[in-house]
C-alpha cells in the first residue's frame, strides 16, 4: 500500500514513541489535574489560588510556546540548581576539611532528554485542562451520595477513593475523553525538541528523499488510527458506565 | 437504671443568625422507637443530623451508650468535634436512612449493603455478603441484589437503603423522613419493614409525616415547634390528650 522507502521500521519505533509519550502524559495530567481540580474546590485561599494562576496561566499560552519554555527553562532550572547544590555542599566540606577541593557531586550540565521533557510538558499543559474537566465532575456528584459515606462512618480518603472518585469519573469521562483526543494530537509538537517521533522522522525522510506528502500522509493515517481507536474505547466506557444510572 | 443507649442534652444548632434548635433534650434506651413530629421548619430533621454530626451542633452535649462526643471551640468555625476519628467510629454505630435513599449509585444493591460493613468495620468480605444476602432477603430484595440502584423503584432502593443500615448492627437507626419522597403506593412496602423493626427491638429515631405509624408503632412521640420540643409523651397519651394547642392544630391538619 505505502512504499515508505526504507522507513518503515523506523516509522515504527516512532508511532510507539508517540504512543508512549502520549499515554505517559496522560497519567501525569489526570493526576495534575486531580490534584488542582481539589484544590480549587478546597477552602483553603493560598491552594485556591496556585490552582487558578496555574490553570490560568497555562490555557493562556499556545502550546508550542510552552513547550518550547518548560523544555529550555527547565534546562536552565535543572542546571542552576545543580551548579547551587554543587556550590553548597563543597562548602560544607570545606568547613570540615579546609584542604578539600571542589568536586561536582551532581553533574555540571544535565542534559534533559526530550523524551522526559516531552512528557512532563504534555502532562503539565494537560493537567490544567484536566483540572477544569475534574472540577466540573466533582460538582456534579450528588451530595446526599457523600453525605451517605459520612453517616456510614468514611473517613474523607475512603470518602473520596470509593465514592467521589468513581462517581466524578462517569461525569469526567466525556471530557476526559475529548482532551485525550487533543492531548495525543498535541504530541506532535515534540518533535520541535528533537525527540524521535513519528512528525520528526517524517520531516527527516522527506527531507532525504523528496515525497513529504507520503510520509506527512502516513502520519495523518496513523494519529487517525489512535484515535479512531480512542473513540470507540471512550464510546464503550461511556456506555459501561451509564447502565448504572439508567 | 442502665445507661441510655443515646441522650441530647440542651442541644442548640444555629445556622448563622437563625437558632434552629433551641435547646432539645431527649433520651432514647435500647428498643425504643420515638418519633419525631414537627411542620417543615421546625428543626426536626436537623436535629436527627446533628445526632451523627452530619450537622455540627452548636452546643449542647450528645453521648452514644454513655460515651460523650467531646466538642471544642475553634475561632472561625465554632464548635467542632475534638476528635474526628472518636466522630467517625461513633457514626459507625448510628445508621441513617435518608429521605432521598442515597444509594450508592456506582455500586450494586449487594455491594451497597456490604459497603460500610466491609470498608468501615473491617469485617471480611464473605462473611459481609452472607449476612447481606440474609438481609436482602429479610427486605424481601433478594433476587434484585445485582441490580444497580437506578434500575429499582424508590420504594425498592429505600428498603435496600434499610437494608444497608442493618448490616452495620447499629446501636440507633436514624430514619429521616424515609417515605417522604416515595409515590403514595410505594410508602406501605417501606413502613412493613420498619414496623419489623420495631417489634425486634431495633431502637430508632425517624422523623416522620406518617401519624399512623407515630401512633401505633412508636413508644414515645415528640413534637418540635420552632426548635423546641412543644410535646412529648406516650402517643397513646398524647395523640388522645394533647396538652399543647399547637399539637392539636397540628394532628388536625395532617390527618
Amino acid at each position: 500500500m505505502f512504499d515508505l522507502y526504507g522507513y518503515q521500521e523506523i516509522f515504527l519505533e516512532g508511532a510507539w514513541l508517540t504512543l508512549q509519550v502520549a499515554l505517559l502524559s496522560l497519567v501525569l495530567a489526570v493526576v495534575l489535574g486531580l490534584v488542582a481540580a481539589l484544590a480549587k474546590l478546597s477552602h483553603s485561599t493560598i491552594l485556591t489560588s496556585v490552582a487558578t494562576v496555574y490553570t490560568t496561566i497555562i490555557r493562556g499560552i499556545p502550546d508550542l510556546i510552552l513547550m518550547l519554555l518548560i523544555f529550555f527553562g527547565g534546562q536552565m532550572l535543572i542546571n542552576d540548581m545543580s551548579y547551587k547544590f554543587n556550590e553548597w555542599l563543597n562548602e560544607v566540606m570545606t568547613g570540615y576539611y579546609p584542604d578539600h577541593e571542589w568536586v561536582s557531586y551532581l553533574p555540571d550540565y544535565i542534559d534533559v532528554s526530550p523524551y522526559f521533557a516531552g512528557i512532563v510538558t504534555i502532562g503539565f499543559i494537560f493537567g490544567a485542562y484536566m483540572a477544569e474537566t475534574f472540577r466540573g465532575a466533582i460538582l456534579s456528584v450528588d451530595k446526599g451520595q457523600l453525605e451517605a459515606a459520612t453517616a456510614y462512618g468514611m473517613n474523607k480518603y475512603k470518602r473520596f477513593f470509593r465514592v467521589m472518585f468513581p462517581q466524578m469519573m462517569r461525569h469526567a469521562l466525556p471530557g476526559l475523553g475529548n482532551n485525550w483526543l487533543v492531548l495525543l494530537k498535541t504530541t506532535a509538537l515534540v518533535s520541535i525538541i528533537g525527540l524521535q517521533d513519528m512528525v520528526k522522522i517524517a520531516g527527516d525522510a522527506s527531507g532525504s528523499t523528496q515525497k513529504p506528502f507520503t510520509f506527512y500522509l502516513f502520519v495523518a493515517l496513523v494519529f487517525l488510527f489512535y484515535t479512531a481507536i480512542s473513540t470507540s474505547a471512550l464510546k464503550w466506557a461511556e456506555r459501561k458506565y451509564s447502565i448504572q444510572t439508567r | 437504671m442502665t445507661t441510655p443507649t443515646l441522650s441530647i442534652r440542651n442541644l442548640h444548632k444555629s445556622f448563622a443568625d437563625n437558632e434552629v434548635l433551641k435547646g432539645i433534650d431527649l433520651e432514647a434506651h435500647k428498643g425504643d422507637v420515638i418519633s419525631i413530629l414537627g411542620a417543615s421548619g421546625s428543626g426536626k430533621s436537623t436535629l436527627l443530623r446533628c445526632v451523627n454530626l452530619l450537622e455540627t451542633p452548636t452546643s449542647g452535649d450528645i453521648l452514644v451508650n454513655g460515651e460523650l462526643i467531646e466538642m471544642k471551640q475553634d475561632k472561625k468555625r465554632g464548635a467542632i468535634p475534638v476528635s474526628i476519628k472518636q466522630v467517625e467510629r461513633i457514626r459507625s454505630r448510628l445508621a441513617m436512612v435518608f429521605q432521598g435513599f442515597n444509594l450508592w449509585s456506582h455500586l450494586s444493591v449487594i455491594e451497597n449493603v456490604i459497603e460500610a460493613p466491609v470498608h468501615v468495620l473491617g469485617i471480611p468480605k464473605k462473611e459481609a455478603i452472607v449476612k447481606a444476602e440474609a438481609l436482602l432477603q429479610r427486605v424481601g430484595l433478594y433476587e434484585r441484589k445485582d441490580y444497580y440502584p437506578g434500575q429499582l423503584s424508590g420504594g425498592q432502593q429505600q428498603r435496600v437503603a434499610i437494608a444497608r443500615a442493618l448490616a452495620v448492627e447499629p446501636e440507633v437507626m436514624l430514619f429521616d423522613e424515609p417515605t417522604s419522597a416515595l409515590d403514595p403506593e410505594l410508602v406501605g412496602e417501606v413502613l412493613t419493614v420498619m414496623r419489623d423493626l420495631a417489634e425486634e427491638g431495633r431502637t430508632m429515631l425517624v422523623v416522620t409525616h406518617e401519624m399512623a405509624f407515630a401512633r401505633d408503632v412508636s413508644n414515645k412521640v415528640l413534637f418540635l415547634h420552632q426548635g423546641m420540643v412543644e410535646e412529648q409523651g406516650k402517643p397513646e397519651v398524647i395523640f388522645e390528650n394533647p396538652s399543647s394547642e399547637r399539637f392539636k392544630q397540628f394532628i388536625s391538619t395532617v390527618y
